[in-house]
């Protein structure tokens, strides 16, 4: 398989753990950040340690990374933290967090990996949205907007870079057995599920079979789109 | 500096011809208008000048810059409004 390079954010654990390690699998020059040090050792990965919406740190990055890589293939903006909260209770740094990594981040990543893109008339790229978009979660109004941000943002980046064939999708993932629904009660998440169409949790595998259909070839017709996990709509 | 820049425009610019239909004319030189009143830059011409020419800046002058700006596509005080003042506009960025 051709070495293709791919950047994934959030890549210390979990979903972006797993993207990195699946993609460096199937050949993939896989370039990774979280804020800690890296958790894979592979020859052919590569990570920053940075806040993914400190545009300081971002550009950096990217100055280097248009030096050592002839171009860049893929951007998945995995990186996100979310909280629960009622709004009433929510402290405005909770938001103010929230919103930089997740929407902030996703922002200055496609940007910069935009230019690189236009450069050689090709990319994909994959956003993370959430199902408790469409479900309108009680007690995620926040992680809720600024993933509903990153739908918006998608559909439109879509319009504006598709000239440059570059496609911009997004996914939805149902919970899946992560640090970030470990601390949601066992009866709030069982509730979701059961609102699901497919009663179970998502598996990483779920999210990888999306994203793979989202980079193959054939899906050059394929963009501003959002595929949620489990039967939600 | 100012010539330095200059020529990354400049050369930017030349780039950006060889990619388009619609050539910029550099017959005024500083003078020639780029985007707006009279330029010869639609928005999406705008934005590959501007990919063009950051790319340039790291290349040369090791040098991350944003470009973007909020005025970008303001018609009367836009910085991509001529060579001039994009020069000007970069001469700032970068001190």
């Amino acid at each position: 398989m051709k070495h293709n390079t791919i950047i994934i954010t959030g890549t210390r654990k979990g979903i972006g753990e797993y993207l990195a390690s699946y993609y460096l699998n199937h050949g993939y020059n896989v370039i990774g950040c979280s804020r800690s040090e890296a958790s894979i050792a592979h020859l052919n990965y590569r990570h920053y340690c940075l806040d993914v919406a400190d545009e300081n740190e971002v550009k950096k990055m990217f100055l280097e990374l248009s030096k050592s890589y002839a171009k860049i293939d893929v951007l998945i903006n995995n990186a996100g933290i979310g909280s629960m909260n009622h709004v009433v209770l929510t402290p405005l740094k909770t938001v103010q967090n929230i919103i930089n990594t997740n929407f902030i981040g996703t922002f200055l990543f496609c940007r910069e990996t935009s230019k690189l893109m236009m450069k050689h008339k090709y990319g994909r790229i994959i956003n993370f949205s959430t199902v408790a978009y469409p479900l309108n979660l009680e007690g995620e109004a926040i992680y809720t907007a600024s993933k509903a941000a990153i739908e918006s943002f998608t559909k439109i980046l879509a319009k504006e870079l598709g000239q440059f064939n570059i496609t911009v999708n997004s996914i939805g993932p149902s919970p899946i057995k992560t640090d970030l629904v470990k601390n949601i009660q066992h009866a709030k998440i069982n509730s979701l599920i059961e609102m699901q169409i497919i009663k179970r949790f998502g598996e990483f595998i779920d999210i990888s079979n999306v994203i793979d259909f989202y980079l193959r070839e054939e899906s050059s017709f394929i963009t501003g789109q959002t595929i949620y996990l489990g039967g939600i709509s | 500096m100012t010539n330095e820049i200059l020529n990354i425009v400049y050369e930017a610019i030349s780039e950006l011809n060889e990619l388009s239909e619609k050539k910029i004319e550099f017959t005024s030189q500083e003078k020639t208008k780029l985007y707006g009143s009279g330029g010869s830059l639609d928005s999406l011409s705008l934005v590959n000048l501007i990919v063009l020419v950051e790319q340039k800046i790291e290349e040369k002058l090791n040098k991350s810059l944003v470009l973007a700006d909020e005025k970008a596509f303001s018609q009367n005080n836009s910085p991509f409004a001529t060579i001039d003042s994009l020069v000007e506009y970069i001469k700032e960025l970068l001190t």
